[in-house]
């Protein structure tokens, strides 16, 4: 299987938080290449079991999460324009001009408009325009419009994915669609060896709205470590230097209550250990991520994070290096080859 | 498609050559005469069939607003300026084509995560962007980017909606579409079909080019405002989108011939064409260098009505585009019979 070409497939994909089903087919039969077992479960988390030989051992669960922010339709006009409010973190700045997939009975494309440049006044166009004052134009009349969308139907960006310079890649969704492939690259590097523990690949619903996937399906598969693997800020020109990571040059490791401290060591040693490179991240609070939800299920679940650095992150043209990817899936399969024998010493404080 | 590939090439001011390229091939198995002038116009001769000497003048222009690369950051992001009238806010999370080789790059900005609350309320200014190529740092991005090459929107022709399309550059490349259909017919009097360069930085090409042929009367094609959306107020609509081709009265850089203007709107009224009065005199476009060429010339424009013109998701009407197709058609064989006319009598 071509990664690459298949983190193209899933951001292309549709699939607003609570919406995922549109393509959970796809993932479904991803992870089937290399689990024992994929299923569904009440949520909509697609889990894919990969058994190793022994019995009763130790399970490790993977999660990425595999929703996309969005917008959903508010009202609809006498002339057929469609107003619409966000799902997620959505920066208004970044809509005027926007190509668009409005999903009621049918499938409409459509593009976000506001009042034309020349009918603003100097004051008002140096202003971002509000979503308030968008409007979506399916091109079709009211009525047509009234017949095929609801209030409440979803809306999605339409990015088709391109490809940069230097295996950079950009599309609308590789948050967190291209930690979906760290986890598919990291059962790929599994293929055909022995390992002593079960992995569990979690792509997970709804995190965008509260990481509601991961809580249910890790209460469900009680795992006994638990990696988080979502994206990063990556540098840009205009992002304080503080809060971004390098593109290009590795995973990027968190270190902070969300994170085991012992497990976290581990993790850095494999990655020393195997030269793949990583860099650090210091988290004091909640990281905002599926971790954050793993860590507090049933009795406390050790728990890590990977990130990919993601430029323009909640855009439609995200950005990323393809080899952060590989390098997660590999840090990823050689911390799990390396998680022998018994493992209490190693989870115990 | 023609429509299709049209518009999906690349022609920023200054920067016509495919789109040129595609109208020349377009053009040259119907012409007598096609030159190419010093700034890069298409001036394309139908010869009439009569030695009467009076010649008609197409316009349309080729060239489309953009960006230019002006710079690079250490770092290896592209800096750019625009090229044309663009309200900056149009431009961020889009993607573009930088220079001849058409690599893609994107316009990004920075995550909402890492905005402070009252940057999110302000309009990011130009100067602040930059363009993502995916290159390492400035030596890997200047080895395959120049200073001056120029940047287009990366936007595909797509049918949608009630026979509308989305595509970029609608402005002009409607018009580049009817005249290459209009100089396909033979007319009495002489039909110069002018393709522009450089309207959208000044009506640069049009000035030369209606020198050049010193017509009798000149009719602009264009792609024009069409304001009708949520946010206007009805009599703030320039246009309307579906009322067909709209002719202009006066705008900033011009007045239209009245007669000429009469002529286009009872026309399409006789022969049953939806059509409008362009309603906002804001703009302006070639007819404004045209029809102060020489001694003077009388001129008139008809545009096709696009919605988010100068973005790179510009609509219009199929059946706006075809109805303005029909009416240039009508308004030069009304022409060709009156001068026919005149001579005979």
């Amino acid at each position: 299987m071509n990664t690459r070409e298949l983190l193209t497939i899933l951001s292309n994909s549709t699939g607003v938080s609570g919406h995922e089903y549109a393509f959970s087919s796809v993932i479904k039969q991803a992870f089937e290449e290399f689990c024992t077992s994929v299923y569904q479960d009440a949520t909509g988390n697609i889990i894919g079991i990969r058994k190793c030989k022994k019995e009763k051992t130790y399970k490790v669960m993977l999660a990425a999460h595999m929703d996309e922010i969005g917008l959903m339709v508010k009202d609809i006009d006498d002339r057929g324009f469609i107003s619409f409010t966000n799902i997620g973190g959505v920066d208004s700045r970044i809509l005027l001009a926007q190509e668009v997939i409005v999903h009621g009975k049918e499938d409409l494309f459509g593009i976000i408009g506001a009042k034309p440049p020349h009918l603003q006044t100097e004051e008002e166009s140096k202003k971002a325009v509000e979503i308030k004052d968008m409007a979506i134009d399916v091109g079709m009349d009211a009525k047509k419009v009234k017949e095929l969308v609801s209030i409440g139907d979803i809306i999605t960006f339409r990015s088709p994915t391109s490809c940069l310079l230097n295996n950079y890649l950009s599309g609308k969704s590789f948050d967190d669609r291209a930690g979906i492939i760290c986890i598919i690259e990291c059962l790929k590097e599994l293929k055909n060896t022995d390992i002593d523990v079960d992995v569990y690949a979690v792509a997970t619903v709804q995190e965008e709205v509260g990481l509601r996937g991961a809580i249910v399906s890790t209460y469900n598969i009680e795992p006994d470590i638990g990696i988080a693997i979502d994206v990063c800020h990556g540098e840009t020109p205009d992002a304080p230097k503080e809060d971004t990571h390098s593109t290009g040059k590795g995973p990027v490791v968190t270190i902070g209550p969300n994170i085991h401290p012992k497990l976290v060591k581990k993790m850095f040693s494999i990655a020393d250990e195997y030269n793949i490179p990583y860099q650090k991240d210091v988290e004091p609070g909640n990281t905002g991520t599926d971790a954050w939800a793993i860590q507090v299920t049933r009795s406390g679940i050790p728990t890590l994070l990977l990130s990919i650095p993601l430029r323009y992150m909640h855009t439609t043209v995200e950005t990323l290096n393809f080899n952060d990817i590989v390098n997660t899936g590999k840090l990823l399969a050689f911390f799990i080859k390396n998680l022998k024998g018994d493992l209490e010493e190693l989870l115990c404080y | 498609m023609l429509l299709k590939e049209l518009t999906e090439a690349n022609g920023v001011s200054g920067n016509e050559k495919e789109v040129r390229d595609i109208i020349l091939r377009e053009i040259s198995g119907y012409c007598e005469k096609i030159s190419i002038d010093r700034m890069g116009n298409i001036i394309a001769l139908r010869k009439g069939t009569s030695d009467n000497g009076k010649k008609v003048m197409l316009s349309a222009h080729m060239d489309e607003v953009g960006l230019i690369v002006t710079g690079f950051t250490d770092t290896g992001f592209i800096k750019f300026k625009p090229v044309g009238g663009i309200d900056p806010r149009i431009l961020v999370s889009k993607k573009v084509l930088v220079g001849k080789q058409r690599l893609p790059g994107v316009i990004g900005l920075k995550a909402i995560h890492l905005q402070e609350p009252n940057e999110r309320k302000q309009a990011v200014k130009i100067k602040n962007m930059y363009i993502d190529i995916g290159a390492k740092n400035k030596e890997d991005a200047e080895k395959k980017v120049s200073l001056g090459d120029y940047i287009a929107f990366d936007s595909c022709y797509m049918p949608f909606g009630n026979n509308l399309v989305k595509a970029k550059a609608l402005d002009d490349r409607a018009g580049c579409a009817i005249l290459i259909e209009m100089i396909k017919e033979r007319y009495s009097f002489d039909l110069y079909a002018c393709f522009t360069v450089q309207e959208e930085v000044g009506l640069r090409g049009a000035k030369v080019a209606a020198y050049t042929v010193q017509p009798d009367m000149a009719l602009v094609v264009e792609g024009t405002t069409c304001s009708d959306v949520p946010g206007a107020k009805e009599h703030e609509y320039a246009t309307t989108l579906g009322d067909g081709p709209a002719i202009s009265i006066m705008d900033r850089t011009s007045y239209s011939n009245k007669e000429l203007s009469r002529l286009l709107y009872s026309l399409a009224k006789e022969n049953n064409i939806k059509v409008q009065y362009k309603k906002t005199t804001l703009g302006g476009n070639d007819a404004g260098v045209i029809h102060l060429t020489g001694k003077g010339i009388p001129t008139a424009t008809i545009s096709v009505p696009c919605r988010y013109i100068h973005s790179p998701v510009s609509v219009m009407s199929m059946e706006d585009f075809e109805g303005c197709k029909k009416l240039v058609k009508l308004f030069l064989e009304y022409i060709n019979k009156t001068k026919q006319e005149e001579e005979n009598e």
